[in-house]
């Protein structure tokens, strides 16, 4: 086969931020095969330099509308590390209530509007409207119940208000608490089967593709990790959260204004096909039942299941979210107030995988409890070599294909990674003194 | 007065995004009650982040982000020039918002600290307002944009309205929520001077107001130096709060 051929999808669409994917195959020699990342660079680190630990999580929040729960979250761990907060049960609880909520909120976002498109042969979900009414509306009154939780829990699903270092500014009620259980139960677990449906009808769509990488994600023993663990990779075991940087290794490469990572192989991935990988033994019982259905099988391989392994999640953030309201009411809102009160300055790491797969954030503090230093590193930006090195084994397999059948699965793959670029170009980032 | 009923047919609607968190645009897909109404009386034309679809004119264009790159500057020239009226979205897009933090610092410090010795691969701009480039027909505050203030000026606009414009401040609307003033609790709080519109959604919620709508028109800034004074507060704090999303403005930096 001496194909040539000259791919440039510029700002690829149904992603969140600026891409393009380049190919170039020369006599059948694959020349060029890249994600390129053009978003505007926004340089978070200058902006936090010298800012208090009262503002730093509403900087943070700002490096992307669709992860500002996760960011703010990790923000808030990292300066609570740095800064020797300690936070209660409650608060423990408050937010990994609000991470199921905004994992089921993104993830349902990404499998309806921007995934599932491409599986109904359509370019957008609105235009499902005139045949798939139903479908829609489904995955709108699911964003809905999602976003709830978020805006119950934290004032407003995006750029969160309440959450703020050592707790919470105001609490939910128990009464509102109630409410949005007896959705997920009303609403929230029939519209989930009705989503397995619609998922399971359209499963021949995903194309069949595997090429096996390192999976990188945080670790629990007696949780499905969203909040707290260890990292883990499914090359070299688990590690300390404190140690991340032995793990992302982040360096600069030409064709993007996001940083690539890798850790023991050329490239690694991260997300919710990573955490099925690694944890899928601690899944609720409904998500492991839903996996089967869906013909996921650890280990997976195929990059594109990361859609299906999200929809997996989806229910166990119904189921999680409902034990966790239990135990909250059952324990009763105590009236609780944030313990902003420093017992030390220094370092501290947060790592939480949000919905697009591991996030740390790292700040230093000096003894005013403001930023002296600050370092991000984002899901997407740790993808990016691996998404570069799927297409180059993908464009090989599917080079008798027409140039639009290229075209879309190389789209279908980028966007299976529900990649944030956003995100991944915004981050912060700085070369500690001493390093 | 514009009106967005220039052509007989729904009214061409387009979402862009510059240098932004995409916040705004996810947040009118968060419009979940609305949304299906809504499409029946606009024709969505572009939302990148929705949908693949491109034209050549708009009724309505929507701008997110600030305008931060040579490539912003074009982009927007040309998305003005083929639409009829144009919306700022959010605080990036409408007084420059938390982007343009960057802008208190040299902008080769800036980008000598993200990329090192790569530098000039990737050219960058201090963080602007979209109505720093080109003509903005009105405007949305707030980071994220208020969603009820979203649907009143799409649907003044869609009935060839002039939307009314929020002039009071955050802490007139604080008042009428009865809200414990953040002040009584030794807390920074902007309200006094930043623009409502939000009712005053983040004191509500027992958080401090950071300022992101920007000052409300003749600012009664002697006042804000009193209640700072009065609650023993810095007023170098205060002065550093308001920077947060208002740094393009130059006012922002004389508010002591």
């Amino acid at each position: 086969m001496s194909r040539t051929l000259d791919l440039n999808i510029k700002h690829l669409t149904r992603v969140e931020g600026h891409g393009n994917i380049v190919v170039n195959v020369k006599d059948g020699r694959l020349e060029r095969c890249e994600l390129e990342i053009v978003e505007a660079p926004r340089f978070f680190e200058a902006m936090l330099k010298g800012r208090s630990f009262h503002e730093t999580a509403i900087i943070t929040s700002r490096i992307c509308g669709i992860c500002s729960l996760g960011h703010q979250i990790t923000s808030l761990k990292a300066t609570e590390e740095a800064l020797g907060l300690e936070v209660s049960e409650q608060t423990v609880l408050l937010r990994k209530l609000l991470i199921d909520g905004a994992t089921l909120q993104s993830n349902i976002l990404h499998t309806y509007f921007l995934a599932a498109p491409d599986f109904f042969g359509t370019t957008d979900a609105f235009k499902l409207i005139p045949t798939n009414k139903d479908v829609v509306l489904r995955a709108l009154r699911m964003k809905r119940l999602a976003n709830d939780i978020g805006d119950i829990v934290s004032g407003r699903a995006v750029h969160p208000i309440t959450p703020v270092p050592g707790g919470f500014t105001k609490l939910p009620s128990e009464s509102e608490l109630r409410a949005i259980r007896q959705r997920l139960i009303d609403e929230g677990r029939p519209d989930m089967e009705a989503t397995v449906d619609t998922i399971a009808s359209v499963l021949d769509a995903v194309p069949d593709f595997t090429r096996e990488t390192e999976y990188i994600s945080l670790s629990h023993s007696d949780e499905y990790a969203f909040y707290d663990g260890d990292i883990f990779s499914s090359d070299t075991g688990a590690t300390e959260v404190s140690n991340y940087r032995d793990m992302t290794n982040e360096f600069v490469v030409p064709h993007s204004t996001s940083k690539h990572c890798k850790h023991a192989r050329e490239s690694y991935m991260v997300g919710a096909l990573a955490r099925w990988n690694n944890n899928h033994t601690r899944l609720s019982e409904q998500a492991l039942r839903v996996a089967q259905r869906l013909s996921l099988k650890p280990n997976c391989y195929n990059p594109f299941m990361n859609t299906v392994a999200q929809v997996v999640e989806c229910y166990h953030c119904i189921e999680d979210s409902i034990a966790i309201i239990d135990t909250l009411l059952e324990r009763g809102i105590k009236d609780e107030k944030p313990n902003q009160q420093p017992t030390r300055y220094g370092r501290g790491v947060g790592a939480t995988e949000v919905p697009r797969g591991i996030l740390y954030h790292e700040y230093e503090y000096d003894r005013k409890g403001n930023i002296v230093s600050a370092d991000c590193v984002i899901p997407t930006g740790q993808n990016l070599a691996n998404i570069d090195h799927d297409m180059k084994k993908l464009v090989p397999e599917i080079i008798d294909q027409p140039k639009e059948m290229i075209a879309k699965q190389l789209e279908m793959l980028v966007r299976a990674y529900d990649p944030c670029i956003s995100c991944s170009v915004h981050v912060l980032n700085v070369q500690f003194i001493g390093d | 007065m514009k009106s967005a009923q220039t052509t007989p047919e729904k009214p061409k609607i387009a979402f862009f995004d510059f240098t932004s968190c995409e916040g705004c645009q996810l947040n009118k897909l968060n419009l979940e009650n609305e949304l299906l109404d809504i499409l029946q009386h606009v024709e969505l034309v572009e939302f990148r982040e929705a949908m693949d679809g491109k034209a050549d004119f708009y009724d309505i264009a929507f701008i997110e982000g600030s305008l931060s790159t040579p490539t912003c500057i074009n982009r927007i020239h040309d998305i003005r020039r083929r639409s009829n009226i144009l919306v700022a979205l959010g605080a990036c897009a409408s007084i420059g918002g938390i982007n343009s933090m960057k802008n208190l610092q040299p902008i080769e410090t800036v980008r000598e600290t993200v990329y090192g010795d790569e530098k000039y691969r990737f050219p960058t701009l201090p963080a602007m307002p979209v109505s720093a480039v080109v003509k903005v027909d009105y405007e949305i505050r707030g980071c994220p944009m208020s969603i009820p203030e979203f649907l009143h000026v799409l649907k003044a606009l869609l009935m060839g309205k002039t939307p009314s414009k929020p002039d009071a401040a955050v802490c007139v609307e604080c008042k009428l929520r009865e809200n414990e003033c953040l002040y009584d609790r030794g807390i920074v709080c902007l309200g006094p001077i930043t623009l409502g519109g939000c009712e005053a959604i983040c004191p509500s919620f027992g958080q401090f107001c950071t300022g992101c709508r920007g000052l409300v028109p003749n600012p009664n800034k002697n006042a804000m130096v009193d209640i700072l004074t009065q609650n023993g507060l810095s007023l170098e704090e205060a002065r550093k709060r308001f920077l947060l999303f208002n740094s393009y403005n130059a006012e922002g930096k004389s508010i002591t």
